[in-house]
Order: structure tokens, then C-alpha cells, then sequence
């Protein structure tokens, strides 16, 4: 019998079954940052409990630390605690953890990978929505609250229903100047904010294959956005290639045997989803979302839709709603709005590829006049990288600022915040109401598209400035 | 964790689509380490304005509402951000029951473990319990028969596994609950993979 990659990944990790179609799901490893984590282990030493497997586990802190003075302790106490809280849970339960000042830290989702710790059909968790990047390499990976950090922490296993799996097949060679996030938010866009909740996705189709694994997690990593917990990519040659030589992937031998495992995981000719979508890449151009939820996405082409035109009034009623907290009108061109800052970074694109593309679209260029832009690289290890090429030099050069890793303005709760009405084009994951700041406006799209808003003061069509248009 | 039994209390409208858990827990209160007392924070940014006044027309601060123990919300309440902090401050503010077409499916694992009950409802349900929560009536919920009884005594059914549903009617520990009924299943398993994938070394 077929199997699809979601079914090899469940089957092979299932320690018992309960009535129901419950399943107690192991779980190979968990990465813990600092605001998931404090009431997992303050569980842990109510109940008196030990950490199963400590090795299993790998800590950093990222969403409540800033980007700038990095040599000095944090200023806000709260959030200078709660980094100190993790790492002394960290400590005291012989756990892996990186500290400020290691050269792995980075987002979770950023330095994971970086250091082999996510590796093809492995499980892994984290108390963070954004988890599902890791299954750009064929993990099943995705995003738990505190308490179920608390039951990996203690028993390396969750109780779990298995999910429908939903392929989204992307058909076609991307045009020149479109993609991964571009893709992804035509997904979001097509799915609806719910569309996909209680299914597992897999990407499929030549469009996928043909990314690089930055491009790949960029994908994965929204699925949350259309309800997914989990986003998946069959791994292959370019996941391999990737992953050789990271400092926790296998070595020798074993690598040798863990690849030939994982060549086994990919879906078998004949399995069957429980559905289907298919996406033209070669009809996508440039995606942007206008509104407060990440499916309300128009092409940067577009216009800013009309509720009038909605398919139900419940669209409708969320359309209208969210032209209100945008400040925007109906039926202006997308390139006409006007933006104050510009943030490149985030989970979703703080990746090496991401500031080469943005600092392509920059070189020998200025930001316009007014326009606050940011760049946070995913971790210090492509802020090394792109140090070593000369990014930062262009992005100075260009007017950005060049800034410690962290989740900064993706989340907001560091110093990197902004203003009630502050409009920002973003290479983050949500826009939703005050997730830059209380009201704040967020506007999401790829990383090139972000540099060509900087420069222009205004949404602009990255294809204007990648001499590909 | 407190036992989920019955519940009868008034029910809140807060129909909107896609309520994501930076509303229901804006993300700069996200450095408290505390899972107690953050009902302060729920819903904020729509219960207070900039000078920490209350805004009148949420409505959770209105009079009958903001007695409220259950909400009927709108689709995919909770989506978003995995955060706990959601449930737990919805919890503090005394709801303990969420009602809607569906969830953030983060935030619908997360109601379990901490005693809440989210239930899943069909268009009609979900009109009906919305015309009772309009009304400032309260709706009579009991775990035990899986039924919502509204004010003109008609039932609705209550969709929920039994595994689940045992939890919450005894108040079960998730994490103590699978050491006891399991640990030497997950030793057995963890044996097992090692001959498996014996190139995975932690």
C-alpha cells in the first residue's frame, strides 16, 4: 500500500494507540526559547518530574531579546528574567543551551537547522506556531503550547489525532523575481486563514524541487497561516546537500545510513491525499498582503479588493474590518501605499538567500527619504555570512540598519516595536492587529519586495529594481 | 487541573472571524513567566484604549457580559501564535467554555490542559447559541451528557472524544497520567529506534 510522507513520518513514531484514533506520538527533539518554556519547567518541579532525555532538547533564546547592545545586559528586567530563567532551566535539567553570546544563537527555527538538529524523519516540537519551517526537511515538525512542552520535556511523547494531509502541487518553473514567499502567500491566499486546519501539507510539483532549502522553510514555515500545523517537503538531493557537515548531523557511516533512510521517505507513487490544490507557479508574480489576516494577499500588480465583491458577508464583514485598521480604500493600486518603515528578518526570511536578494535589490541604491528600515539577520550565523560577502555594507550604504538575530519586529516584544499607525512593509509572518506594535500596520511580503519599498517610500514591484520585470 | 463538569453561565458574543491569540494576548506581555492572574491582559488592545480606560463597546464590558463564563465565538478563533498564555488569561477572566464554527488548532489542545472546554459547532448550532448569547441569556453546559441546553430548553450536542472528555471530567494531569499508563511503553519504543536508526545518536 502507498503511503505519503506524512503517513511514513506518523506510522513510524506512533508508541500506542488509544480508542478515538488518539495516537501517543514520540517526539526525537524539541528546541526551547524563553517564552514557551518557563511554565513547562515550573510544571516539571511542581510535579517533582525529571527531564526524560535531555540530549533530545536544544535551547536558545530569540523572541524577547534586542537587537542592539548585545554586549550589555538586557535593559528591560522582564525580559533580561525570562532569559535568565531559560537559561538556568537549561542548567539545572543538563540541557544544551546557547547563550547570547554563542555563535549558534539565532531564532529557533534558524539555528536549528543550521546545526543539523533538525534532520529528515525525525519528530520535532517547539512552543512556537512557526515550528512547521523544520519540515522543509521531510520533519514532521510543528508548534505546541507550554503544557505540551511539559509532556515532552517529562515523557517524550504527546497524544495526538492524526491529521488529514492536504498536497499543494506547484506546477511550472517560477517566473524570474518571484519566490518562496511569494508562493506561500498565494497558498495562504488560496487556503483561507482556515482552510487547511486538521491537515498535515505537503508541497509538491517541479516549483518545489526547484528550491534551495532557505526557499523551502520559507514555505513550510507559513503553513500555520492557512491553519496547518505541519508544512512538509520531501527530502532529497539539495536537503542532503544542505544538511553534510552540520556540527549535529551524522558523521561517517552513519550519515551514509541515515540518507539511505531518508531517501525511503518521500510519498509513493499512488498515495493518496485527502486533498488536493494545484498552484501555476509560472502564472505567480510578486504576493503582498493588504489587510489584517495572512490570506488576504493581492498581487503586487493588484488592487486593494472591495468587500462589495466578496464571495460571503462573513468575507465581507473581515474585509471591511480590516481596510479600517489598515487606513486603506478599496480599489487603490497596492503600490500606491505608502510606508514609513521596512523590516527584513523573521523566521520566515532572515535566511542567507533572503539578505542576498534584498541586498541585490539595494546595491548603489538609497532608501527613501523617511523610511525607517531594519535588517535582522535569523542568527549570528548568517550575519557572519553575509558579513563575509559585504552584505551589511550595502544594506548600511542604502540607509538600513544592521542589527543583532532575534524574532525583533516579527513579534515586537523586544525594543523593536512600532508606533500606532506606523505602516511597514515586512518579510514577517502575520499582520495581524498590532503585531508590530499596538496599531501598527503590516504589510507581508518576499524579502526583495521589502528593499524595493524602501527605496521607492511605497510598495513597489521588486522586478522594477532586479532588472527582470 | 480543575475538573470541567457543568457550567452554567452567560455566554458572550464574539463573533468576528479569525480572533488570533495576539488579540486575545497581545505579544508585549509575552515576558511575564507567570501562567496565574494574566486576565488582566485578555483581549486588551479591544478592552482598553491607549490610557487604560475601557473601551464600552467590547463586549466584555458590558453589563450583562462581563460576567460571562463562556464565549460563542467566531471561525477559527485562537488561530495564530501557539502561545498558552491565550487560554490562560481567557481562564483568569472566568470563561471556561469557547464555543465556534472552529479553531486555531494550537489553541483548541491548549484549552484541554488547563480545564477548558472548546467546542466545535455547526452553522445552525452555532446561530442559535449566538441569538442566546445576543440576548444576554446564559446556556447551561454539561460534559457529563455532552449536551448545551439553551434557555428554551433545547439541547446541542457536544462533539468530544472520550479520552478527552474523561480528562476533563476528573481533572486529569496530562504529563502524570501518560508516566503512569506508559513509561514502559516509551522505554520499549525507545529501544526499538535505537536498532532502527542507530546513526541517531541524541
Amino acid at each position: 500500500m502507498p503511503f505519503t510522507l506524512y503517513d511514513k513520518l506518523w506510522n513510524s513514531h506512533v508508541v500506542a494507540e488509544e480508542e478515538g484514533g488518539i495516537s501517543l506520538l514520540y517526539i526525537d527533539r524539541a528546541m526551547l526559547h524563553e517564552v514557551s518554556s518557563p511554565q513547562a519547567f515550573a510544571g516539571l518541579r511542581e510535579k517533582g518530574l525529571k527531564v526524560r532525555n535531555p540530549g533530545a532538547f536544544l535551547a536558545v533564546a530569540d523572541h524577547s531579546v534586542p537587537t542592539l547592545h548585545r554586549g550589555r545586559p538586557i535593559a528591560d528586567p522582564q525580559a533580561r528574567a525570562q532569559v535568565e530563567l531559560l537559561a538556568r532551566n537549561a542548567n539545572d535539567y543538563g540541557i544544551d543551551m546557547i547563550g547570547l553570546d554563542d555563535p549558534r544563537q539565532g531564532i529557533v527555527h534558524v539555528t536549528g537547522p543550521e546545526q543539523g538538529f533538525t534532520l529528515p524523519g525525525l519528530t520535532l516540537v517547539c512552543g512556537d506556531s512557526h515550528t512547521a519551517t523544520h519540515g522543509a526537511f521531510g520533519t514532521l515538525a510543528f508548534g505546541i503550547g507550554s503544557g505540551e512542552c511539559e509532556s515532552v520535556l517529562a515523557t517524550q511523547v504527546l497524544r495526538l489525532t492524526k491529521a488529514r494531509t492536504l498536497r499543494v502541487n506547484v506546477h511550472g518553473d517560477l517566473p524570474p523575481g518571484v519566490g518562496a514567499k511569494d508562493i506561500i502567500l498565494a497558498v495562504v491566499g488560496k487556503l483561507g486563514s482556515n482552510g487547511a486546519i486538521g491537515h498535515a501539507i505537503e508541497y509538491a510539483g517541479p516549483a518545489i524541487r526547484a528550491l534551495t532549502m532557505e526557499g523551502r522553510m520559507t514555505l513550510c514555515n507559513m503553513s500555520i497561516e492557512a491553519g496547518s500545523r505541519t508544512g512538509l517537503v520531501a527530502p532529497d538531493g539539495v536537503t542532503f546537500a544542505w544538511l553534510k557537515d552540520r556540527p549535529l548531523a551524522p558523521k561517517g557511516a552513519d550519515w551514509d545510513a541515515a540518507v539511505a533512510h531518508w531517501r525511503t521517505l518521500p510519498s509513493d507513487e499512488g498515495a493518496v491525499f485527502d486533498r488536493e490544490i494545484d498552484i501555476d507557479a509560472t502564472k505567480l508574480v510578486p504576493q503582498v498582503s493588504w489587510g489584517t489576516s495572512p490570506d488576504q494577499v493581492a498581487d503586487i500588480t493588484g488592487r486593494v479588493p472591495d468587500p462589495a465583491g466578496a464571495s460571503d458577508a462573513e468575507t465581507a464583514a473581515k474585509m471591511t474590518k480590516a481596510l479600517s485598521y489598515m487606513g486603506l480604500t478599496a480599489g487603490m493600486p497596492v503600490r500606491d501605499i505608502v510606508v514609513g518603515h521596512v523590516f527584513i528578518g523573521s523566521c520566515t526570511n532572515g535566511r542567507i538567500e533572503d539578505l542576498r536578494i534584498a541586498a541585490r535589490v539595494l546595491k548603489d541604491r538609497r532608501i527613501a527619504d523617511g523610511v525607517q528600515a531594519l535588517v535582522v539577520p535569523g542568527s549570528q550565523a548568517v550575519k557572519q555570512q553575509a558579513e563575509a560577502e559585504g552584505l551589511d555594507a550595502i544594506f548600511r550604504a542604502a540607509g538600513f540598519e544592521w542589527r543583532e538575530p532575534g524574532c525583533s519586529l516579527c513579534v515586537a516584544m523586544n525594543d523593536d516595536r512600532l508606533p500606532p499607525g506606523a505602516r511597514c512593509a515586512s518579510t514577517s509572518n502575520r499582520n495581524f492587529e498590532g503585531r508590530q506594535g499596538q496599531g501598527a500596520r503590516t504589510h507581508l511580503m518576499g524579502p526583495a519586495m521589502a528593499a524595493a519599498s524602501a527605496i521607492a517610500g511605497h510598495i513597489a514591484d521588486p522586478r522594477d529594481y532586479l532588472g527582470e520585470a | 487541573m480543575q475538573p470541567f463538569t457543568t457550567l452554567t453561565a452567560i455566554a458572550a458574543p464574539l463573533i468576528e472571524a479569525d480572533i488570533d491569540t495576539d488579540i486575545i494576548y497581545p505579544a508585549r506581555f509575552l515576558t511575564i513567566t507567570e501562567k496565574k492572574g494574566l486576565g488582566l491582559y485578555a483581549f486588551h488592545d479591544r478592552r482598553y484604549d491607549g490610557q487604560g480606560g475601557e473601551v464600552t463597546d467590547f463586549v466584555l464590558n458590558r453589563d450583562p457580559w462581563r460576567h460571562a463564563g463562556i464565549l460563542v465565538a467566531g471561525p477559527n478563533f485562537g488561530c495564530g501564535s501557539s502561545r498558552e498564555q491565550a487560554p490562560w488569561a481567557i481562564l483568569d477572566l472566568g470563561i471556561r467554555c469557547i464555543i465556534a464554527p472552529s479553531f486555531g488548532e494550537i489553541f483548541r489542545g491548549n484549552c484541554y490542559r488547563n480545564g477548558m472546554l472548546p467546542v466545535t459547532v455547526g452553522e445552525a448550532d452555532h446561530a442559535a447559541l449566538l441569538s442566546d448569547a445576543n440576548a444576554g441569556a446564559s446556556l447551561h453546559v454539561d460534559l457529563n451528557t455532552r449536551t448545551i441546553t439553551r434557555p428554551d430548553g433545547s439541547t446541542i450536542a457536544i462533539a468530544i472524544d472520550d479520552g478527552k472528555r474523561d480528562a476533563l471530567l476528573n481533572g486529569w494531569d496530562e504529563v502524570m497520567g501518560i508516566l503512569n499508563l506508559y513509561a514502559g511503553t516509551i522505554d520499549r519504543y525507545e529501544q526499538d529506534r535505537r536498532t532502527r536508526l542507530p546513526w541517531l545518536t541524541r
